[in-house]
């Protein structure tokens, strides 16, 4: 009895340890997932609740993004009302105290960076849109970079025993990551000016960031399905000024953009939107190498 | 502001409207290029530096600034919404007369009324009290103006071991379809099973706790305590629970395109009806399954659901009943389903007739925030009289995002 109380408390505490050992990260979308894993290395267990070929708006509360809930340490959510369909109903389903919004381990991205496409008119006749701006934060290189040092701090606030290896990987990070925007932004030079149409408005970050010139969205508004008369508006609109292509992110439906790419006789390209989006995007580095290949193959 | 791959060419279109007549010699061609270039150059430069003084300041503007609203009190106004819905059912037979022989009578039953109805307006308003306390009420105004509070709680957030209770009113959490409001249901109305058994929907005025395992795997506890005032129970004068139901949910991921939900719940009730000791115990055993290409219900998505109800109403025997439905995506905004069920009065008042119900519908949702549905149905819960049911039902809510439930 003695022996099987000892390897009961041993298995208790070996638990105990593995629980403690690293920090559990819950992303809400893959973008802070794997910048949680670039910046926490072995020192934090990422479970990302969303992939890059689901619609981040269409979440539900499903049963296991309850259960991970449950014990995560910190929840990364992009925040700016992306998550609202979900987030907030299954933070309280899970009566997990220590992730609630408010406390230090509930991180939202987009308050660390200056939101663009906030609507001057808020109202739902304008579709689906966001009071505080466009969330799709992600698709300016600039902005991972942006959220990257207050997550390190955070993460070093919740883990203060490994705060020095934190702010040395985010030392690493931003040092890897300034390096490459630069190599992006030059890459991308040709994409100045270039008008192009967007399926949904995902990529307001990325248009101004590359200069890009956005002339029309197939989505007749936020998140309303595009209608054939609001695509031959579209198309009409395209006879007066050309645009070179029409983007669309991996989770959307591709009719609509191969519809206009057929009629207007440009080309419909599909871009990664988020890690995994494409098989380029493994990490954040092909995120961005992936998505601008695609743009300047577009313009050939 | 002109862009930059623009100006080389209103500058030529400028200047060949200007020196139109001259045949201008090389010198002269050469010095007008020169010029050109010289333009261009300070326009793209001026254009960058006007990029630049952009971008500074964008980066310049208070990150995480709050929110606009001043100072005012209503700054702490909790978040509101507001459903609106209503039906209009075109009905073979006499709803009046609406019974099901063999069972308890109690609740909210039958299929509503006749021609253009109002449904229930719902109206919600939740907010965080302080940093312990979350509160939630949600009213109803009935067509006949009426108001009745739907749910009432509070929620204690700070409780130890994850446990956050609610107290107040609130629908109970046994089976799938009972914590759901009726707005959300994929039906217009609900199953016979759920308006035999719970008198439509139950809810109690009491405590509830849930209880998540700190696992992968998605397992909920679940205890409540209530007045037991509701169906199947009944209003009595007595300290102490009239009611308590207790139940299990787990749930989980199969591979990346399918989730499912199933549970375990039981429900007892100790009522005092005319005097007389009455006791309801009602077990309900549920399943929902879902299946989205990437969990992506964008364009197509499936669900199937199904609930087994077996209790025994105000002391009478054992009597049970399911029923079984799937609604299917098909594109974008649309969605048809179809529901077929069945009640076992097992002889009860010598009733040895099965009601049943098979009903087929389609909606479509413009929005997150609109449906309307067209639903027929084919009702026997009485031998030898169908009545053949037709409803269109439109939904609309306003205000704060509704959540995704699952």
């Amino acid at each position: 009895m003695r022996t099987l109380w000892k390897c009961f408390a041993l298995i208790a505490s070996g638990l105990a340890l593995a629980a403690h050992a690293t920090l559990s990260v819950f992303a809400t979308v893959p973008e802070w997932g794997a910048l949680a894993e670039e910046l926490g290395g072995d020192k934090v267990k990422v479970y990302t609740a969303t992939s890059a070929l689901q619609d981040p708006h269409r979440v539900e509360a499903r049963p296991s993004l309850i259960a991970r809930l449950r014990s995560a340490d910190l929840v990364l959510a992009t925040g700016a009302e992306l998550e609202v369909g979900w987030l907030p109903l299954a933070v309280q389903q899970a009566g997990n105290a220590k992730v609630r919004p408010g406390t230090p381990g509930y991180f939202e991205a987009a308050a660390f960076v200056p939101l663009l496409g906030k609507p001057t008119r808020l109202d739902r006749s304008e579709g689906d849109i966001h009071p505080q701006g466009d969330p799709h934060i992600q698709t300016d290189a600039r902005n991972i970079g942006r959220v990257a040092e207050p997550l390190a701090t955070r993460l070093a606030q919740l883990d203060p025993p490994n705060a020095a290896y934190y702010q040395a990987r985010l030392k690493q990070f931003s040092e890897r990551w300034s390096a490459a925007v630069a190599k992006w932004e030059r890459a991308a030079a040709p994409l100045k000016g270039v008008p192009v149409v967007v399926q949904h408005k995902a990529f307001t970050y990325l248009i101004a960031w590359l200069g890009m010139n956005e002339v029309a969205a197939l989505e007749p508004k936020p998140g309303m399905e595009p209608t054939t008369a609001h695509l031959s508006e579209v198309l009409a609109t395209l006879e007066r000024a050309p645009a070179k292509m029409v983007l669309r992110s991996a989770y959307q439906g591709d009719r609509p953009s191969q519809w206009l790419a057929q009629r207007a006789k440009i080309a419909a390209v599909t871009l990664p939107f988020t890690v995994g989006g494409t098989d380029g995007a493994k990490d954040l580095f092909g995120l961005f190498d992936d998505t601008i290949q695609r743009l300047l193959k577009g313009i050939e | 502001m002109l862009r930059p791959s623009l100006v080389p060419g209103v500058l030529a279109l400028g200047l060949l409207s200007v020196f139109p007549a001259f045949g201008a010699t090389d010198a002269q061609l050469a010095e007008i290029r020169n010029e050109i270039r010289d333009l261009k150059a300070t326009y793209e430069s001026r254009i960058q530096a006007l990029e630049e003084r952009l971008r500074a300041a964008e980066s310049a503007a208070p990150a995480a600034a709050p929110s606009s609203a001043g100072n005012s009190a209503s700054a702490f106004n909790p978040a509101i919404s507001a459903i609106l819905a209503g039906t209009y059912a075109n009905l073979s037979r006499d709803p009046a007369s609406f019974s099901i022989p063999g069972f308890a009578r109690g609740g909210e039953i039958g299929p509503g009324r006749r021609g253009f109805g109002l449904g229930e307006s719902e109206l919600a308003l939740s907010a965080n009290v302080d940093p312990h306390f979350a509160g939630t009420l949600i009213v109803s105004v009935t067509p006949e103006d009426t108001i009745a509070v739907e749910e009432a709680y509070g929620q204690y957030l700070t409780a130890p071991l994850g446990l956050a209770p609610k107290f107040g009113r609130f629908l109970s959490g046994i089976g799938y379809l009972n914590e759901q409001h009726s707005h959300v249901w994929d039906f217009v109305d609900a199953p016979l099973a759920y308006q035999a058994f719970l008198g439509g929907q139950y809810r109690t005025d009491g405590v509830q706790v849930k209880w998540v395992a700190p696992i992968d795997q998605f397992v909920e506890l679940g205890a409540e305590a209530g007045n037991g005032d509701a169906f199947p129970g009944a209003q009595r004068s007595r300290n102490g629970a009239g009611a308590s139901a207790f139940y299990a949910h787990a749930g989980g991921d199969i591979g990346e395109s399918q989730s499912w939900r199933a549970g375990a719940s039981y429900l007892n009730t100790g009522s005092q009806v005319d005097g007389v000791n009455a006791r309801s115990r009602v077990g309900i055993a549920d399943f929902v399954w879902k299946y989205a290409p990437n969990h992506n219900a964008l364009a197509n998505s499936l669900k199937l659901q199904g609930e087994y109800i077996s209790g025994r109403i105000r002391d009478q025997s054992r009597q049970d009943g399911w029923y079984l439905q799937g609604v299917y995506q098909f594109m974008p905004e649309w969605r048809v389903g179809a529901r077929v069920e069945r009640l076992d009065p097992r002889g009860v008042d010598d009733v040895s007739y099965a009601p049943r119900k098979s009903s087929v519908m389609v909606d479509y949702n413009p929005s997150e925030f609109s449906r309307i549905r067209l639903q027929l149905a084919r009702s026997q819960v009485q031998p030898d009289l169908a009545d053949n049911q037709v409803f269109v039902q439109y939904i609309l809510s306003l205000g704060a995002h509704g959540a995704h439930r699952y």
